[in-house]
């Protein structure tokens, strides 16, 4: 076991633009206008701000970033691989910059006009073995095939969960109609104001049969998140501090993202695994958790993460959450925004926001009194603490 | 429009023109012995930089699969179904079942190989029911 960052820093300033079809502007703009958000939501200014931190493959360059910010002194930056599976990594980087003494406060951001820009599930032939840092190198082994987006990948892991596990597409329907429930109470939800029933997801056209419809995608979306890491002590002087109360991540031999189908048992989500191992090893534990924020790019792997983090156990996700067990008052109030399929595709960072407003008791969706939220993409996870 | 070329590089050369001939390859350490595939330059049970092309018998069984229906892209006719296959020689690939009907696709069933031209005069392993 590793030595714990555990509540040696804070998450003080959330921020947002509007999530939109159509953004209209560059991501530039959009990350900026989040993070003088997100630094006003903190007390702060970018005078404070000396490190930032982004995923490899955000196209907001943080030489751009800064011409248009203006902070003084930019001390520290780094940037998370494996795509949004990396996306609570970034604060598992903020967190060691802040405890370690590298930077003071540092702004996590993620801008991105996946619907107006390169949508990740338009067909399209990579014209290279690399993968442009998204985590994402066995796409080549994908590409001459006809596998060509996100939702092909990861249905070849979902087909042989259900095949495994006797789940169906209406297991999946059932979280989608929950997650839709959330959307529609959410206004910045792609889907304000548009719950289904499981009927209507089960009449949604395929995308990948038998485990991938329509419904099941999450929504791609343009817009921007940021928010804002400091130390503990200095979180004390800022308006509404949540602890990083853990922070970790695990990328694991012969597993990367979705693209990666050379693992031994595609079913298990190995990676979430070795990462609940990590967050729950030391002081908490999953009784502890009164909301999951959990990457739900796809349904199937809101599924099986619930499995893998050790919600359930293998194959039971299904009845879990028949039971009604991801509402408001089920045992594990999960992705009350919407998540990714309800209130659009922020690329797992706008579920980390999700989770501030909870614990502040700021969400629309207000759970009664959560003090311990998780937040898990895949590989990387934080547990956040008011 | 034909099937796109694969992206050959200086670690997956053996892989494309071996498909190219009609062969099915996989590397194989030339240190450990042990089979690995997708191509590295490396093996990383014993940090050999030796290996070689096996030809594989190029039959096994479906691991899992996908029926592919949207979006599409011109270089492919819908629906595509994409499979991994569980070769017999213990090493898995993902490439595509031709010739059966995409209600008849099974987990379990007993494949082999055989090869489609692409762009550029190469060619991808495709498999067949056995
Ligand atoms: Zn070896």
């Amino acid at each position: 076991m590793s030595a714990s960052l555990g509540g040696a820093a804070a998450i003080v300033g959330i921020g947002q633009t509007e999530f939109s079809k159509a953004a209209g502007r560059s991501e530039t703009q959009l990350a900026s206008e989040a993070i003088v958000a997100a630094l006003s939501d903190a007390g702060l200014t970018t005078d404070d701000v000396d490190g930032f931190v982004s995923y490899t493959i955000d196209p907001v360059e943080e030489t751009e970033l800064v011409r248009s910010l203006g902070p003084p002194l930019v001390r520290w930056s780094s940037r998370v691989p494996y795509g949004g599976g990396g996306s609570q990594g970034v604060l598992l980087h903020a967190a060691a910059a802040v405890a370690g003494g590298a930077a003071n406060v540092v702004v996590a951001y993620r801008a991105i006009k996946a619907r107006s820009g390169g949508r990740f599930g338009r067909a399209q032939v990579s014209p290279r073995a690399t993968s442009a840092h998204s985590g994402t190198t066995s796409s080549q082994w994908c590409a001459p095939f006809g596998v060509l987006t996100p939702a092909s990948w990861m249905s070849l892991n979902a087909t042989r969960y259900m095949h495994t596990y006797g789940a169906t597409s209406a297991d999946f329907g059932r979280a989608v109609v929950q997650l839709r429930e959330y959307a529609a109470t959410n206004p910045n939800a792609h889907f304000y104001g548009k719950p289904i029933t499981l009927d209507d997801h089960q009449s949604s056209r395929w995308i990948a049969e038998p485990s991938i419809r329509l419904f099941d995608c999450c929504q791609e979306t343009d817009g921007a998140v940021a928010l804002v890491i400091t130390s503990i002590d200095r979180a004390s002087d800022t308006p509404a501090p949540v602890v990083i109360a853990e922070a970790a991540t695990a990328g694991l031999f012969e597993e990367e993202i979705a693209s990666n189908h050379y693992r031994p048992n595609l079913e298990v989500m190995d990676g979430s695994v070795a990462l609940a191992e990590q967050l729950f090893g030391r002081d908490l534990s999953r009784s502890d958790i009164d909301l999951a924020m959990i990457y739900d790019a796809f349904s199937p792997i809101l599924l099986m993460q619930l499995e893998a983090l050790g919600f359930c156990g293998p194959g039971e996700a299904k009845d879990f959450i028949a039971d009604g067990n991801l509402a408001p008052h089920g045992k594990l109030p999960c992705n009350t925004n919407g998540g990714l399929i309800g209130e659009g595709y922020i690329h797992g960072l706008n579920l980390t926001v999700e989770a501030v407003r909870q614990l502040r008791g700021t969400a629309v969706n207000q759970l009664d009194d959560p003090r311990t939220a998780l937040v898990t993409a895949s590989r990387t996870g934080v547990i956040l603490q008011r | 429009m034909t099937r796109p070329a694969p992206i050959v590089t200086d670690d997956n050369r053996d892989f494309w023109e071996g498909a190219r001939e009609g062969r099915l390859i996989a590397q194989r350490c030339s240190d450990c012995g042990r089979l690995r595939h997708p191509p590295r330059p490396m093996c990383p049970h014993c940090h050999s930089l030796g290996y070689e092309p096996a030809e594989l018998a190029g039959t096994g069984s479906i691991y899992s699969y996908t029926i592919l229906h949207h979006p599409q892209h011109p270089a492919f006719s819908y629906p595509v179904i994409a499979v991994l296959v569980d070769l017999d020689e213990g090493v898995r690939v993902l490439s595509n079942l031709v010739g059966v009907a995409p209600d008849a696709v099974r987990i379990g069933t007993r494949v082999r190989v055989t090869f489609e031209t692409t762009a550029d005069d190469m060619a991808v392993p495709v498999f067949e029911q056995a």
